[in-house]
Order: C-alpha cells, then sequence, then structure tokens
C-alpha cells in the first residue's frame, strides 16, 4: 500500500514553541533515536503533523510515531515512548 | 546575545507596529517594535496570538525576515484569502497597534553570519521570508560567504523584495540570484519560467564538491521536491536543511 | 481583562445559543481536515473490513462485498472536538447493525482500527442500533482519501476522534482498551453534550 505524501505534513520546525514551552530550552537541535527503527534524527527533521486533535511526530525514516502531544484545560499529555533517547545541550 | 536567542523559557510579549511595507499585492512586511526583545538568528520564527474580545484566540508561526542587527523586528506576512490570521495582519492591523508575540523560535532552521561553507538558498513563494533574513544578514557581515538563490514565484508581481534581491546582486559581492516563474512568461523575462526540476537545479546549485550550506522554505511539496533533487545531484542530505510551510503560510501549519 | 487584538474577530463562529450545538462548539462551513499521519492509499482489490476478536468466526469483507450490503444515506451533525461542529451531514454506508447481524459475542468494548495504524476504543452498545456507519460516501460522493476514504467510521454522537479515518475493521473486546487518543489525555468516552474531551472531565 502507497503512502503519498500528505501537504499536511510539515517538520521538527512546526514544533520548536510547543517543545520551547514544555523542555524550556530549545529542541529543535536535539537528537532523538527512533525506538521503532533506531534513526538518529535531529528534532528539526522530523515528520510533523499538527492539524489533528493533538501534535503528532513521525521519524522521517520510518514514520512510526516519534511523539504525540495533547493540550488542553491547561494540562500537556506528553508521549515520548517512540523516542528511545533524547540528546540535547544543556541550558 | 546569539546564546541567548536559543535559550530560556519563552514567553509572550508585546510588540508596536511602527511601520507596514505593501511588498506585491498579497504580501506586506510588518515591521514591530519589541522593547522585550533579547535578538535572534537569521531563520528563526516567532508565535503570534491574537485574541477576539469574546476569548477566542488564535495563533500563528510566522519567519522573521530581518536580520539580527536590525532595530525593528520584521515579519512578512501573505494575506491568504481563506486565512484567520493573515487578513487581520495584512488589512486590518494598524500603526501604533500592539501585536501579542513570542521568540525567538528555532535553533536547526539558522545561519550564522561565520559559516563560511558556500550558502545555497531554495525559496518557493513565501519561503523566502526566512532566506531574506539569512541574505540581509549577509550583506553586513564582514567576510561574505559565496551565495546562490534560486527563488520560485507564480508570476513577477508576485516575486517578494524583488529590488532588493536586484541591489543585493548588483553589490557584487559573491552573491547570485536566478528567479523561476511558474505561472507567467513576461516579455523580456530573462529568467526560468517553469516549476523547479533536475536541470534547473544542477545548473544553479554549487557542485556537490563545494559541501554547501543550504537551506530550502517553501510550501511541503516544493520542499520536497527541491530536497530530492538536490540529494539527486548527490549532496549529502545533512548539509540540507529544510523549512516546511503549512497551509497558513508559515512554519507552524 | 486581557489583552484584545484590536479590531480582530476570527474566524465566523455561529457560538449563537443553538440547541443544536454543543457546549463549548462552533459551527463550520467547511470540512477542515485534520490528520496524524500520511494519508494511506490502499489496493481496494486488497481491501477488507473485519469483524475480530471475541467472535467465534471472524466476519470479512472485500470492498465489492461491503458496497452490495444494503446501506444508509443518513444526514447527521458531527462535532470535532478541537471545537468545529458541522451540522447536516450526508453520509452513505453501511450500518453496523448490518455487519454485526447474527454475530453473538460476550464482549462489550470494540476498538476501531485503521490504514496507518490508528485506532479508537467504543463501547459496542455505541455503534448498535442505529448509531454507526462505515461510510464510504460523503455530499453524494465517494469519500475522500483525505477525509478518510476509502471508508470510515461514522459514529457522530460521539466527538469525531471516534470516527476512526481509513477504518480497516472492528475488534470485538471484553475490556475496553484505550486507543490512539483516548491513551494520550482524550476522555475514553468523547460525549460532546458532556464536554468530555480530555480525561478528567
Amino acid at each position: 500500500m502507497k503512502m503519498q505524501t500528505s501537504e499536511m505534513k510539515l517538520d521538527g520546525n512546526a514544533i520548536a514553541g510547543l517543545l520551547g514551552e514544555i523542555f524550556a530550552v530549545e529542541m529543535t537541535t536535539a537528537k532523538g533515536t527512533c525506538a521503532s527503527c533506531g534513526a538518529v534524527n535531529e528534532v528539526g527533521r522530523v515528520e510533523v503533523y499538527v492539524q489533528a486533535p493533538g501534535t503528532v511526530v513521525r521519524c522521517p525514516a520510518c514514520e512510526a510515531v516519534l511523539m504525540r502531544v495533547v493540550r488542553g484545560r491547561g494540562r500537556y499529555w506528553l508521549d515520548l515512548t517512540g523516542v528511545r533517547c533524547l540528546e540535547f545541550a544543556e541550558g | 546575545m546569539a546564546r541567548a536567542a536559543l535559550l530560556g523559557r519563552l514567553g509572550w510579549q508585546f510588540g508596536e507596529l511602527v511601520e507596514l511595507v505593501h511588498e506585491t499585492p498579497r504580501v506586506a512586511s510588518l515591521y514591530f517594535n519589541l522593547p522585550m526583545w533579547p535578538g535572534h538568528l537569521a531563520g528563526q520564527h516567532v508565535d503570534v496570538r491574537l485574541t477576539a474580545e469574546d476569548g477566542y484566540q488564535a495563533e500563528r508561526s510566522y519567519s522573521i525576515a530581518s536580520p539580527p542587527e536590525d532595530r525593528w523586528v520584521a515579519l512578512t506576512v501573505e494575506r491568504l484569502d481563506d486565512g484567520e490570521v493573515s487578513p487581520y495582519l495584512v488589512g486590518e492591523l494598524k500603526v501604533g497597534d500592539k501585536l501579542e508575540l513570542r521568540g525567538p523560535i528555532g535553533g536547526h532552521f539558522v545561519w550564522r553570519g561565520a559559516d563560511d561553507r558556500p550558502l545555497l538558498l531554495v525559496a518557493g513563494g513565501s519561503g523566502v521570508v526566512p532566506l531574506m533574513a539569512m541574505l540581509r544578514h549577509r550583506s553586513s557581515a564582514p567576510h561574505k560567504a559565496p551565495a546562490r538563490v534560486l527563488y520560485s514565484s507564480r508570476t513577477l508581481a508576485d516575486i517578494i523584495y524583488r529590488e532588493e534581491i536586484d541591489r543585493l546582486v548588483a553589490a557584487n559581492d559573491g552573491l547570485s540570484v536566478t528567479h523561476t516563474l511558474t505561472r507567467e512568461k513576461p516579455a523580456g523575462w530573462s529568467g526560468y519560467t517553469r516549476r523547479i526540476d533536475a536541470a534547473m537545479v544542477k545548473e544553479v546549485a554549487w557542485p556537490k564538491a563545494q559541501a554547501p550550506a543550504v537551506f530550502v522554505c517553501g510550501p511541503t511539496p516544493f520542499v520536497e521536491a527541491a530536497a530530492d533533487l538536490l540529494v539527486g545531484l548527490d549532496y549529502d542530505p545533512l548539509w540540507i536543511k529544510t523549512e516546511r510551510f503549512g497551509a497558513t503560510g508559515g512554519p507552524g501549519g | 481583562m486581557g489583552f484584545i487584538s484590536r479590531g480582530f474577530k476570527g474566524r465566523r463562529r455561529d457560538t449563537a445559543s443553538s440547541s443544536r450545538l454543543p457546549p463549548g462548539q462552533y459551527l463550520v462551513n467547511d470540512f477542515p481536515v485534520l490528520s496524524a499521519g500520511p494519508t494511506p492509499r490502499p489496493n481496494l482489490d486488497k481491501w477488507t473490513f473485519s469483524i475480530e476478536g471475541e467472535i467465534d468466526e471472524p466476519k470479512r469483507w472485500t470492498w465489492k462485498e461491503l458496497l452490495a450490503l444494503p446501506a444508509d444515506t443518513v444526514t447527521k451533525d458531527i462535532h470535532c472536538v478541537t471545537k468545529w461542529s458541522k451540522f447536516d451531514t450526508t453520509w452513505k454506508g453501511v450500518s453496523l447493525d448490518t455487519l454485526m447481524q447474527g454475530v453473538e459475542t460476550a464482549a462489550e468494548y470494540i476498538t476501531a482500527f485503521s490504514d496507518g495504524g490508528y485506532t479508537t476504543n467504543l463501547p459496542l452498545e455505541d455503534v448498535m442500533d442505529g448509531k454507526a456507519w462505515v461510510a464510504y460516501e460523503f455530499d453524494g460522493q465517494p469519500l475522500h482519501p483525505e477525509h478518510g476514504g476509502p471508508a470510515r467510521l461514522l459514529v457522530p454522537h460521539l466527538y469525531f476522534w471516534k470516527s476512526a479515518k481509513w477504518v480497516r475493521g472492528i475488534k470485538l473486546e471484553k475490556e475496553q482498551h484505550p486507543g490512539f487518543w483516548e491513551s494520550n489525555g482524550y476522555h475514553l468516552y468523547g460525549d460532546p453534550w458532556r464536554e468530555q474531551r480530555y480525561w478528567g472531565d
């Protein structure tokens, strides 16, 4: 089955603001290891879908879900289980 | 100052619109006085937040058009017919009005003047905005890396910053700009008149031996096509940084 | 009173006190597209819809078989958790009552599953008795891929994230298993009339 490039697909630049809110440091240069396929990518290079009930971040190599973020009623729900390891510089 | 631009928890701040410049029939540049602005890097963006009287809020991201050394922070916005925020920014907002924004945001898609690698900038439509911040920053850098630009627009009238780009090229400091128009073939036009393709990219891009720093920005299909074409020239994907604009004309989708 | 952007009105939002609008929703005239991933484009020759799980013999229909089943054309209001509602949307599809005909099961819940990995959970009774369809036409036209075509689940009485796009089947379960959004902050049930958007609502 073919998956086609969706115009809805953005990249990690689109969640720079959101991740900056959550982590308090700039995250688009953070490196994430995909828990599914092991690919390592800077957050700036990952696939991001923002037109959804939440934000979904996918591995550019295998499309597995890396991260999910939902915001509502003053809370965040953050699922990072798709990222085996996140490496980023100290502040 | 540049380091501070990348760190720290971001907060919302207010800017006052001090000038509005119409660039093309649908595009305007807005210049803001932001007293709390910590400085920024070329390529970064801001989040803009509008609040209606009943409390309804809309947020969008816009690339910063001004270079770090400018006094005012400039955004260049295309008014989308079915947009929610862009018709307010380009059409309603007046000099003296305040705008709530947060930034600067982004650390991946940035270019620093000290980077002396040959530069390749590939722009689709309003994707030229963050790349223009880079070109403006380059023009005041003491040692200018040689730069090539490939800029795709629909028609002649849609080319944003056209005269300023011509002036930057006329400075003869190692910058060359190639335009392509996808919906028009004006009389006497010396640029390309088609969508970007392998032949065009091969003629414009640096040879791969130059290992350039590449920035590609525009709508997702444009960015993916351009990036694929460059990888097709044997460019290392790690040289290429991309920023995809969503349907709202900014990095946030 | 917080900051107000002078002159900003936002998209035309009918929040007028219509008794047809659940709390916190506004009315739209277009049909926003929401997506959590690339749009699947399955091969219809290989497409199937199945009922699996707590069932003696799993049931399966090919695309042609699904289209040959008796179908309903229904007009419904739909409500997205991102706050837009759309009135009088018209769909054609096969009722879950038709698909579940003759099925005996001890299951009280289902998980609907889709191409691309999306899942959503529902009580079985919320997809029976004329409350749910496998829909393949919208507004008289084949359902467009960006809206979930070839077929999506349609469960209009709950928030629209339960109407799984690109649906390929339902799994009958004795216990409830939170789906893609329900496991990440969204309400397990999702009744728009009680504004059940998030955990704890």
